[in-house]
């Protein structure tokens, strides 16, 4: 039997070691570089404090929920998380579309679509986004024409100026209360029929009936109950709220402002030029044998590819899809390049009116850190239904 | 590759220690740097903008070639750095800057949450509204439901929710990070007006492409003291900041000039003797050299100078920004 190894020579002793030594110097120095800014903030009469959260803000926003600037440093803050959420949302619906279609069509046979799609990429995807945004809101502020030399498109639906793009919306109107009921029946009722005919017989082809069926009792009951308020009232529940020009401003319908039109637009094109790359080579990664086989089954070209090759190239597509996805959400904080007011403009703001800048920085980076671990928890669960199954 | 990352960790850590344990006064740090850093505008006529010549020009910009000629007797040993009013308080806390001399307006909350110290009021101001002439707007009152650019992270931006709030009328603002995007948005029509400090207005109102289609109205909405800041916890640099921008309104009131300066040097005045460093010790105790005036003046000029050279040009009116003995609000502690 030979002697017990001392510790010192052991390798596993020694490796745990060298992990906790390491691990407490990260956390020492961490202690050291927090304890030294506190000490100098305290020093500099600046103490960390979240007290001037629920104070009034005293500035307006633009654009987002209503605000008024008696509100509280909070809410200013809730209404630019709201902002970057829809700027978010909105950005990752449509570079998805826009992203698909490009990529779909740099692996087209037709030669002119193919070259378009691949200078669309080149070009979007090689020039920093800041100079996109930059672009094309200088674009928009400088050719649009101005609020009242703007055109009227569609009959007057549609009002266009470098105010923004303003359109017809629905609106509820004074008997909206008379129809409310129909439209929860009308629910209620769609609900029951989808939930009973799927109860009764199972298989694909009666789940689509089962959907349409329910589709049309809920419609039906909705313009039955839509004409009926209509009749007895001589006033529609929802009508058309048409924008025109009054005052400084455009009133009704809903206004697209210039600021949010730019940073969208940048987003969506940059994103989407990434996106069309990672479609592309989801597509290429399938084996060839994939769509021959299906051709060689007698599917159609386009069956061959939405029930052959796109579900297959979704599992490439969807890891490297959420880091777009991702990206995206975090450079919609450039929206203070063109005067949007995201979380990040506004939060800005509030840390110059209060000089917290410690608690300003948490405040954004768990913000934004929470919204990139929701999307990409979301995304994982759908890669995780979509991952091949083995046994 | 760890032991690498360890000796990096130690390195940066005792860079930190020293620093912390040598912690000089700002003086001490400017005279062993060679120069000053002076945070200023990053463009705004007449107070900060760089000439063809590459150079930095301005009422704010002369006020820190001045501090230099005083430590220095050299008014281009400075390093200007230019700030949006973003950055401004946190490069002035993060010791990026040694003064902040950029039109910043003394506020209370400023003064004490922000951590900063105003020396002293060196252009007195008032946010006021730019309207393009034709709309027929003839006050703020007209205004209603009007769109407003104005920068982001100023008092301006309070003031003007203040105002509108004041007067029951309702507003939409545009917030732009500097005054070159606030002010192109403006001239494109995308706002029906800009509000900034009066100064400010006149200023920008030279660089629109019809600048005799605006007006301002005449509605004065706050005050806006603007004067150079510094940091908490240096009394002696806050001395100095201080009696460098009160020698120049001195300087004005004696009638001394940088082209008369010369004339100066067997003055039998005792006041003036005292100011220029002939008698009194006067920049000793400041920690300065006895003549830091007579070196401004040589160097730089007097307020009056500064204000014809740099405000004059943009038709802004002395006003109130005048001596007192000529009905202003300038007035200097005695030089004694």
């Amino acid at each position: 039997m030979s002697p017990p190894i001392p510790f010192y020579r052991n390798v596993r002793v020694l490796a745990w070691l060298a992990q906790v030594t390491f691990a407490l110097g990260v956390v020492g120095l961490g202690w050291l570089l927090l304890s030294t800014m506190l000490g100098n903030l305290q020093k500099q009469g600046l103490p960390i404090s979240f007290a001037f959260l629920p104070q009034p803000a005293g500035f307006g926003i633009s654009e987002g929920l209503p605000f008024q600037p008696s509100q509280s440093y909070l809410t200013a803050f809730g209404v630019g998380v709201v902002n970057t959420l829809r700027a978010a949302v909105t950005g990752i619906i449509l570079a998805t579309l826009l992203g698909i279609g490009t990529g779909v069509a740099r692996l087209s046979h037709n030669w002119l679509l193919e070259r378009l799609a691949t200078l669309y990429v080149e070009t979007f995807r090689n020039v920093p986004l800041l100079l996109w945004l930059v672009f094309t809101y200088a674009a928009i502020r400088d050719t649009l024409p101005r609020l009242r030399e703007g055109p009227a498109l569609l009959w007057g639906t549609v009002l266009m100026s470098n105010r923004g793009i303003a359109l017809a919306w629905p609106q509820t109107s004074a008997t909206y209360h008379a129809f409310q009921p129909w439209l929860l029946a009308g629910l209620g009722v769609g609900l029951g029929v989808w939930g009973w005919m799927t109860f009764r017989r199972r298989g694909a082809a009666s789940q689509r009936r089962a959907l349409g069926c329910s589709l049309a009792v809920c419609v039906a009951l909705w313009t039955s109950g839509f004409l009926w308020t209509w009749m007895t009232t001589h006033l529609p529940p929802v009508v058309w709220s048409v924008p025109h020009i009054a005052g400084f401003n455009y009133q009704g319908g809903i206004v697209l402002s210039p600021e949010f039109a730019a940073l969208l637009f940048g987003l969506v094109v940059y994103t989407a030029s990434f996106i069309a790359e990672i479609v592309r080579a989801g597509i290429l990664a399938v084996p060839k044998g994939q769509g021959e086989a299906a051709r060689a089954l007698g599917l159609s070209d386009r069956q061959t590819f939405v029930l052959i090759i796109f579900p297959q190239a979704l599992r490439v597509i969807i890891p490297p899809l959420i880091n777009q996805y991702l990206n995206l959400t975090k450079n919609s904080s450039l929206a203070i390049a063109v005067g949007y007011p995201d979380l990040f403009s506004i939060g800005l703001t509030i840390n110059n009116q209060t000089g917290q800048a410690i608690p300003f920085v948490v405040m954004i980076m768990v913000t934004y850190l929470s919204m990139s671990l929701l999307t990409s928890w979301i995304l994982n669960l759908l890669n995780r239904r979509l991952a091949l199954k083995t046994r | 590759m760890l032991r690498r990352h360890v000796c990096l960790a130690v390195v940066a850590c005792t860079v930190l220690c020293t620093t912390i344990a040598l912690a000089q006064t700002t003086l001490e740090t400017v005279k062993s740097r060679g120069k000053l850093v002076c945070g200023v505008n990053t463009g705004l006529a007449g107070f900060a903008t760089v000439g063809p010549d590459g150079k930095w020009y301005g009422f704010d910009v002369d006020y820190c070639r001045a501090l230099a000629a005083a430590i220095f007797n050299d008014a281009d040993k400075v390093e200007f750095r230019p700030l949006t009013a973003q950055a401004r308080f946190t490069a002035l806390q993060a010791k990026e800057i040694d003064v902040l001399s950029r039109n910043t307006t003394w506020t209370l909350s400023r003064d004490t949450s922000l951590g900063l110290n105003f020396a002293v009021i060196l252009f007195y101001d008032g946010q006021g509204l730019m309207v393009p002439a034709k709309t027929q707007v003839k006050s703020a009152t007209n205004l209603d439901g009007a769109t407003i650019c104005v920068q982001s992270g100023t008092t301006t931006e309070l003031n003007l929710a203040d105002y509108f709030r004041r007067l029951q009328i309702k507003f939409t603002p545009v917030v732009f990070e500097t005054i070159d995007q606030t002010y192109a948005a403006y001239d494109s029509g995308r706002c029906d007006a800009v509000t900034s400090d009066v100064s400010q207005l006149l200023a920008q109102k030279t660089t629109l492409k019809q600048p005799n289609d605006h007006v301002v109205l005449a509605d004065v909405m706050s005050k806006e003291p603007l004067g150079p800041a510094v940091r908490h916890g240096d009394d002696q640099w806050l001395d100095i900041i201080k009696w460098v921008a009160f020698g120049l309104i001195q300087a004005e009131e004696f009638g001394v000039t940088s082209k008369n300066i010369g004339s100066f040097a067997d003055t039998k005045d005792p006041n003036i003797r005292r100011f220029l460093g002939a008698e009194g010790g006067l920049g000793t105790m400041l920690g300065l050299s006895d003549d830091f005036m007579a070196r401004v003046m040589r160097l730089v000029g007097n307020y009056g100078e500064l204000f014809e050279r740099h405000l004059q040009p943009l038709h802004l009116a002395r006003g109130v920004n005048n001596l007192w003995t000529q009905g202003g609000l300038l007035y200097a502690p005695p030089f004694r």
